[in-house]
């Protein structure tokens, strides 16, 4: 299953700016399901990692208390128009995403 | 009845083949590989101090002005309060970011190889609460925090 993910860099305070949204539940495990009265089942993301050029330069690692639709922002360093970007992710219940986008500002 | 006999064949079959598909995706897998590598005791932590001891090593952060927390001072909406940190210290290593009066404190921890000391996100607060930014730079932590105000708290039912 892929979520969607959008990666979008701009120029902030003369730093590169990476924005990085990911479709996610973020689900904190402690919400009840009306209908079932059952508890919902945690599901989040716990890592994601940004690669420039290949090569890791920011992580985060995440919990529950990491809003839906996470929202991370980054600022690179020596990063140039064209320069190739990869943000990956992994959640607890083992999905992964991925996507790559060349820095455009 | 050879026809239910078919049937059921070749539901098992078909079943088999969902299987090993699956198995053969790694969707079966019981742990994750990266399990280990996301700090699980830090996260669990219930009180500030274990989760920085855990993560860190060491508690009680030094309090710092060139650290910049910026967050409303009152959250419209307490499941997606926008956050962020910035700072001008040398040589930083991560940014963690802990709602003090949440269940388990530690909201994120952000690392970085090679990029400034910068980070941003929305978190949820169960109610209004203290927000910290820890930050280690050269080594050792820093903090800075600030109060925030949840009118509707964000944890969802």
């Amino acid at each position: 299953m892929s979520r969607n993910m959008k990666l979008r860099t701009r120029t902030q305070e003369g730093q590169v700016e990476l924005l990085v949204l990911i479709n996610h539940p973020m689900e904190t495990g402690q919400r009840t399901d009306t209908a079932t009265k059952e508890k919902i089942p945690a599901h989040f993301i716990q890592h994601v990692a940004v690669a420039l050029n290949g090569k890791t330069v920011a992580t985060a690692d995440l919990s529950t208390a990491i809003s839906e639709n996470p929202l991370l922002g980054f600022r690179l360093k020596d990063a140039k128009e064209g320069d190739m970007l990869k943000v990956t992710w992994d959640d607890n219940q083992g999905e992964k995403g991925e996507m790559e986008k060349a820095v455009s500002l | 009845m050879t026809s239910l006999k078919r049937r059921s064949f070749l539901k098992g079959t078909a079943a088999g083949a969902v299987v090993a598909v699956a198995a053969a995706s790694g969707m079966l897998q019981p742990t994750r590989v990266l399990a280990a590598q996301w700090p699980q005791d830090a996260f669990g932590a219930d009180t500030m101090t274990d989760a920085l001891k855990t993560l860190h090593g060491t508690d009680g952060p030094a309090d710092n002005g060139d650290i910049q927390l910026i967050a409303p001072l009152q959250a419209e909406n307490g499941a997606k309060v926008p956050v962020k940190v910035q700072t001008t210290l040398a040589d930083v290593e991560s940014i963690d970011i802990l709602v003090s009066k949440n269940a388990r404190p530690l909201a994120g921890h952000a690392t970085f190889p090679n990029a400034h000391g910068f980070f941003s996100t929305r978190i949820k607060m169960a109610e209004s609460s203290d927000v910290h930014a820890v930050v280690k730079a050269g080594g050792k932590l820093y903090q800075t925090k600030m109060t925030i105000k949840v009118t509707v708290g964000g944890c969802g039912g």
